[in-house]
């Protein structure tokens, strides 16, 4: 389904095919791109507050100039806050990787029994699944803590490998079950006939074609996890050693430091980043993944 | 294509293959609320407690004459009224300029989402340093740009006081989620056919009519997920406060409460409690919803 709603938000509608347009239909052109115009500046100011305060130096943004950009480009912000920053992000990446990788697996085989291989009740305990996208973690973070003490996991940071495998199952499991529902079952049919069991059909016929799945699934969980802050605070007791990109920015934008807004502007661009260019090379993947979080459209 | 044909070889095959995921979605999401319930009903303060007593629904009663609570349950409704309004307008606005095709169509799309790829952590520090609430001369932020713009007297204090403190937090709040509701309906405006649009022009219908009529009655699907998305969001807001205001009075809702309460006043079996109160607020909506969907799937089938 979901890969649908994304196909239709794309939907090329034809604009330059249409008749002349009469006086009104002019007014209505203009009026269109002056509101979505607005709407562009409000949407691109809290980044572009962002941009131009982190190149104006750690103490250079002042009240008055602080909507414009600077004469010089000043990177001094820079440098000393991607020190600080650049520990916990090194290793958000390494838990992120690990997380998102188990998590495409683990959804792209769930997605195939949920929507090519069936069972009695599969549709019920599907929906159950779902249920858990939806639960606040609060929920489950008390004895989720206590879990990973007793798993031996506590105080490394592969409690947070583990919280977004587990709680990212519902919506793996939904992106792939969606994805691999539009195949055609006539392919299983043909491999059948050839004798093929589903697991082989699932390896060789389903997997190859699963690479916008992937990418979908990897994305999701990626930016996800990285823009965490829940689990990250929670499971990790907001210890130094086990600081990531989330809680390592609140520390240091936290309610102590809020004055030296260079350098706080930098911190929050510099976390920004990796998320920002996943989102400017492979928007149509995340479009598609935020979609299918709707269920029914 | 009959169902029965995915069932030849093994039918239980596929149960296996899943099984893993359902024994740690039984234990991971079922089992820990079961447990989160069951602490709640405790008078445990910490995780390393030994001598933990069952006081019944204690803890529930407490928080309802608990002040904190109240204040927190009010804010996290005015903050839910505001940002769902506020979500649904701007991300009907957006569609509606957009459905029928625009050049330029996707550079406005992208910029509309791009809030949904940056960490609320992220984001706070642009919409503190925004909503600061120094006024006139002394004015920052949106003050600043108000007064520039002739608006002065708009000026706020933003979510500073407490009148307005909630309605000023869903702003960002609105500005994240708003591109996300656009691309919804934007899906549910094109997936209307172009032919009913099409009769009823030849009827001679207005524009208007044709939304008010014929459009917006296919979109009601669209509506009820917007609401559930937004409503289940909001209940759990957390990010988006803390990374703005952290934890003060003002702003505080219940997942904000629930964190000091069990780091700051050291009452787990309280937190554990307001934990459910959300779980259960979240779950009167999302359950009918699916439900719902499962009958339409199984119809489907």
């Amino acid at each position: 389904m979901s890969s649908d709603l994304a196909s239709r938000v794309e939907r090329k509608v034809d604009v330059h095919n249409k008749k002349k347009l009469d006086g009104v239909g002019q007014f209505w052109l203009v009026f269109r791109y002056f509101a979505l115009t607005i709407l562009f500046v409000i949407a691109a100011l809290p980044i572009y507050i962002m941009v131009i305060n982190s190149v104006k130096g750690i103490t250079g943004v002042t009240q008055s100039a602080a909507f414009i950009p600077p004469t010089k480009l000043d990177f001094s912000a820079w440098g000393p806050t991607w020190d600080q920053l650049k520990v916990p992000m090194g290793r958000t990446l390494f838990f992120v990787l690990q997380s998102s990788i188990i998590s495409a697996v683990i959804g792209a085989i769930n997605g195939f029994v949920f929507a090519k291989w069936r069972f009695r009740g599969s549709t019920a305990i599907f929906t159950t699944f779902l249920f858990g996208m939806f639960i606040p973690y609060q929920a489950i973070m008390i004895p989720l803590t206590m879990f990973n003490q007793w798993a031996g996991i506590g105080g490394s940071i592969y409690v947070l490998v583990f919280a977004h495998v587990i709680y990212g199952i519902p919506i793996c499991t939904l992106i792939f079950r969606n994805y691999y529902a539009a195949i055609p079952n006539e392919l299983i049919e043909a491999a059948r006939v050839d004798g093929a069991g589903m697991v082989r059909i699932f390896r060789t016929i389903f997997l190859p074609l699963s690479i916008p799945g992937f990418v979908v699934v990897l994305i999701w969980q990626f930016t996800s996890a990285w823009n965490d802050f829940l689990f990250a605070i929670f499971l990790t007791g907001g210890s130094p050693d086990l600081a990531v990109a989330t809680t390592a920015l609140n520390f240091i934008t936290g309610s102590g430091n809020q004055v030296y807004y260079g350098n706080n502007m930098t911190a929050s661009l510099i976390v920004s980043i990796p998320t920002l260019l996943v989102y400017l090379f492979l928007g149509r993947y995340f479009l598609r993944g935020l979609l299918s979080g709707s269920l029914k459209g | 294509m009959s169902v029965k044909k995915n069932r030849v070889h093994s039918p239980w095959g596929g149960f296996f293959f899943v099984l893993p995921s359902i024994l740690a979605m039984a234990v991971f999401v079922y089992g820990m609320i079961g447990y989160t319930f069951r602490e709640s009903l405790t008078n445990r303060t910490n995780a390393w407690e030994t001598e933990i007593k069952f006081v019944g629904l204690t803890n529930y009663r407490d928080l309802l004459v608990d002040p904190e609570f109240t204040h927190a349950l009010s804010n996290l409704l005015k903050f839910t009224i505001v940002f769902m309004i506020g979500c649904l307008l701007s991300g009907l606005i957006m569609s509606l300029l957009l459905e029928k095709g625009i050049k330029g169509e996707g550079f406005f799309r992208s910029t509309y989402l791009y809030p949904m790829a940056i960490s609320f952590i992220a984001m706070g520090t642009s919409w503190r340093w925004l909503m600061d609430s120094a006024r006139d001369a002394d004015a920052t932020g949106l003050n600043y740009l108000l007064q520039k713009i002739g608006l002065g007297f708009l000026q706020s204090d933003w979510y500073t006081s407490e009148a307005g403190s909630m309605y000023a937090m869903s702003l960002p709040a609105i500005w994240q989620m708003a591109g996300y509701v656009m691309a919804l309906f934007l899906a549910g405006f094109r997936g209307i056919p172009d032919d009913l649009r099409e009769a009823a022009r030849v009827d001679g219908a207005s524009e208007f009519k044709i939304y008010r009529h014929i459009l917006f009655p296919q979109l009601s699907p669209t509506f009820l997920t917007v609401l559930i998305i937004l409503g289940h969001i909001s209940m759990k807001v957390f990010d988006l406060i803390f990374g703005i205001a952290t934890k003060s009075y003002v702003t505080k809702v219940l997942a904000i409460y629930m964190w000091q309460v069990i780091f700051d006043f050291q009452n787990y079996a309280a937190g554990a409690a307001i934990a459910i109160v959300i779980l259960l607020m979240i779950a009167v909506a999302v359950i009918p919803y699916l439900l719902y969907v499962n009958k339409t799937e199984e119809a489907n089938k």
